[in-house]
């Protein structure tokens, strides 16, 4: 297998394929606001790129942008569901080839369109690749049909219904469907507006009194399709922690009853105001499912890693350590737990406190804790996501406990710390005597940012090495492309029929 | 690992010893020689509004300040409303009445009922206007500066006073734009040398100090020289200053069913998305901070009779001359 088929048709070379496009993405669009902007180096990006930044445009930018890196972080998850639910080879070849191409097509045609002028034959292309995702993601419904009887749960420790159909594959097929729907609640509002190209951004609709069922359709779209996206790198996380047992009996049920409920809340939105309470509750399935795999897997760790350092019977301390032993595979549920104060906690309390606190606030600072919210939730899943990766890719030793704990520490420094940034007014009322705490806050999270960035840059920097190698570590991963992971069925073994499906790579 | 925590504790320790910002009560004084008590006429006419461009309309003339009200015009309207008893001392605030915004009982509406509402606190860091003996006095080097720390009731009373009135966020917007499509009021492009915004910190306070609240005083960007600082002038087609930067600008609408008042143009804590022309506010009635004030407007018809009446009245010509009202 040569460099191309690996990168492009192998489960873990896609994978760092799609990471290395929204790091890329991520680096120069990162120059164009904030601090950058005074240190002069969005200048140089717009002159040495050519790009057009038109003021009136800055909302459709934006929106193609996050749009175009929300594609790749689903092409990611839909790489890593295609190797880990047990589906056919062909299914996973085919999907991953469509969302390939469509996100791919999405993010050079979107962001070709949004920043270099407005070529609309880009523009086309942008929703061809869009439209490429969808269908991948309606063969990846197909393919995860949980009815179909080969797929039954082999090992009865995972949870299932009495007919023995496989309760966690119901649960990424009912996310993948909800997806797809919540996905054409924004391509109908989208084509909507784009009719005259008026875009707007959500959070500038906060105060609107009387939101058109558009506009809401539109604020419940940018909200489930996160909250799914969480959802599904939940679960994923899940099969690669091992998840079973009574912990995933109780949490497969409730992560199913609250997706249903969640995504049938947000829709409601659009019309009636009660859907808040169905989110509400939604929201709890998911977070006890999360839960549930916290549980699990500090138990597990806590075990597994006694054993590895030689811990007869551990005391709290040594029980401590081990939890923390490998902060790569205690990493993505302490971020699911650290998401609580950063994401969760501060939904919940915004909501509570509307009226009696953040209202009474200029609507620019209510945004700046909105739009602060969605984007630590988005970047506490892409840790999640590095964290797994570079598990996938192979890093131990030293180096994978520096990179985990920088990872940590770093990001949650820099979320910890844009929390209090957003919410200054809570500590410190008065705007002039916010001044040190907003320095120190964004200090930190600069600070911690930038660790975490130049951590990920030195790891893709040898990925990107290794690639120019005759015998990289790529090699090995070409010869074993599916993850590593305890499937929750074994299709082979139900229909004895060898050489079909994808669970003949890795562990079964 | 050990290392990586203590490196983490320093970087932490660091952080949390950054200074604190204290607010001057003293300024140096620069002249930049613009009239804050010049209004000009807009014409009535077909504009582009908001980010979209709609055209709208605006059917009558109006007239509106070329500039922010300054601490200086803000303390003589205090001083005069509280001998003729418009408006009252309460404690460490200035207090004046309101009559009451109509109240529907819709989700998430405030009701504003009629009553005496926060003006503008004084004394408070952030404010520039002291009473002394019994008089309201500026900050030295703050009387040019925008007045901040004001509530839009406290705007609305200053407005009320002088038979003026807020902008409404039509006129403000025309005002600001003109009648093309242009994103600041002085066309396509921002720099730290055309406005007072969030990137200008480093240029500013490189001539003001670095311990500063950060207003500049009003119409400083007006293409002079400020010792070494060649300032870029930041005119609105209709020779309006600031209407894109320094502080946010209360406009008078107030819509059905939600009660938030809202502001326009930007301030000097804010990057530039939020200078642009159709960049949008909003708070209760009754906040106020260190980045907000206000200009006036007045309609042309209510002038051309106040002219009329001058003769015989004097107080009517007192409030209502036309390009001054010291």
């Amino acid at each position: 297998m040569n460099r191309f088929n690996y990168l492009f048709s192998s489960t873990k070379g896609l994978i760092l394929t799609a990471i290395s496009l929204v790091a890329i993405v991520t680096g120069i669009f990162n120059t164009l606001s904030g601090p950058m902007v005074e240190w002069g180096i969005r200048d140089i990006t717009v002159s040495l790129l050519g790009m057009d930044l038109n003021p009136t445009e800055r909302a459709g930018r934006i929106i193609m942008l996050y749009h175009t890196i929300a594609m790749a972080v689903v092409a990611i998850e839909v790489y890593m569901m295609t190797s880990i639910i047990p589906m056919r080879k062909h299914e996973q070849r085919n999907i991953n080839m469509l969302i390939t191409i469509g996100y791919i097509t999405a993010m050079i045609f979107g962001l070709g369109f949004a920043y270099w002028g407005h070529n609309f034959t880009f523009h086309g292309l942008f929703l061809v690749g869009q439209s490429l995702v969808f269908f991948s993601g309606i063969m990846l419904a197909v393919a995860v049909n949980p009815w179909k009887k080969e797929y039954y749960v082999t090992d009865k420790e995972f949870a299932h219904f009495k007919s023995g159909m496989d309760m966690e594959r119901m649960a990424f097929f009912i996310m993948i469907v909800a997806m797809l729907i919540s996905a054409g609640f924004g391509a109908v509002t989208g084509s909507f507006w784009a009719n005259g190209h008026e875009t707007f951004l959500a959070e500038d609709l906060i105060r609107e009194p009387h939101k058109t069922g558009l506009q809401k359709a539109i604020i419940g779209h940018l909200h489930i399709m996160l909250t799914l996206i969480a959802v599904a790198v939940t679960l994923v996380i899940g099969r690669w922690l091992k998840f079973k047992g009574i912990f995933h009996k109780i949490a497969m049920p409730v992560m199913i009853i609250g997706t249903i409920v969640i995504a049938g809340g947000v829709w409601s939105v659009v019309w009636t105001h009660m859907a808040h309470t169905f989110i509400y509750i939604g929201s709890v399935g998911v977070m006890l499912s999360a839960l549930m795999l916290v549980i699990f897997s500090w138990k597990k760790l806590i075990h597994d890693n006694s054993i590895e350092l030689g811990y007869k019977k551990a005391n709290i301390f040594q029980k401590f350590r081990a939890l923390i032993h490998d902060p790569i595979k205690f990493g993505p549920t302490w971020q699911m737990v650290f998401m609580n104060f950063t994401v969760s906690g501060i939904g919940i309390f915004m909501a509570i406190k509307l009226e009696q606190i953040f209202r009474v606030w200029p609507a620019r600072e209510e945004r700046i804790t909105l739009t602060g919210h969605w984007h630590i939730l988005s970047a506490i899943i892409a840790t999640i996501i590095i964290m797994y990766y570079v598990d996938i890719a192979g890093l131990k030793g030293k180096a994978r406990k520096w990179f985990g704990w920088i990872l940590i520490i770093g990001s949650d420094i820099a979320f910890a710390s844009m929390t209090i940034y957003s919410m200054k007014r809570l500590i410190i009322p008065e705007e002039v005597a916010q001044q040190g705490l907003m320095n120190t806050t964004m200090l930190l999270a600069d600070f911690g940012l930038g660790a975490l960035l130049i951590t990920m840059a030195i790891f893709l920097g040898w990925k990107l090495f290794d690639l120019f190698k005759g015998d990289g570590v790529w090699k090995k991963e070409a010869k074993n492309p599916e993850l590593e992971v305890e499937r929750t069925s074994n299709p082979v073994l139900n229909i004895r029929k060898e050489n079909e499906f994808n669970t003949e790579g890795g562990e079964k | 690992m050990r290392k990586l925590i203590f490196i983490f504790i320093v970087i932490v320790a660091l952080a949390s010893c950054s200074e604190e910002v204290i607010v001057n009560s003293e300024t140096k004084i620069i002249e930049t020689g613009i009239n804050p008590n010049e209004w000009v006429e807009i014409p009535a006419g077909t504009f582009y509004y908001n980010m979209h461009s709609h055209e709208e309309s605006i059917k009558n003339n109006y007239e509106i300040m070329i500039t922010d009200v300054t601490n200086k015009q803000y303390a003589k309207f205090m001083n005069e409303a509280v001998k003729k008893g418009t408006i009252k001392i309460d404690a460490d605030s200035i207090i004046g009445y309101h009559p009451g915004d109509e109240f529907n009982e819709y989700l998430h509406e405030w009701e504003i009922p009629a009553g005496d509402y926060l003006l503008m606190p004084f004394g408070e860091a952030g404010s520039h206007i002291k009473l002394l003996d019994g008089t309201f006095k500026v900050d030295k080097g703050y009387d040019m500066h925008p007045v901040v720390m004001i509530t839009w009731f406290g705007a609305k009373a200053y407005a009320d006073f002088y038979g003026y009135r807020l902008p409404t966020e039509k006129e403000w917007a025309k005002a600001a734009r003109g009648t093309d499509k242009r994103a600041y009021p002085w066309g396509d492009f921002i720099n730290e040398k055309i406005t007072n915004y969030g990137s200008s910190t480093n240029a500013l306070q490189r001539l003001f100090g670095g311990n500063i609240a950060r207003t500049t005083p009003v119409g400083y960007f007006n293409g002079k020289k400020y010792d070494d600082f060649q300032t870029e002038d930041n005119k609105s087609p209709y020779g309006l200053y600031d209407m894109g930067g320094n502080v946010w600008q209360w406009v008078g609408d107030d819509y059905p069913d939600v009660h938030y008042r809202y502001m326009r143009g930007g301030s000097f804590t804010n990057y530039e998305y939020n200078i642009v022309v159709w960049a949008r506010n909003s708070a209760g009635p009754d906040f106020y901070n260190i980045n907000i004030g206000f200009r006036c407007a007045r309609d042309v018809k209510t002038i051309k009779q106040a002219e009329e009446t001058i003769d015989t009245d004097t107080l009517n010509l007192e409030t209502n001359k036309i390009k001054t009202i010291e």
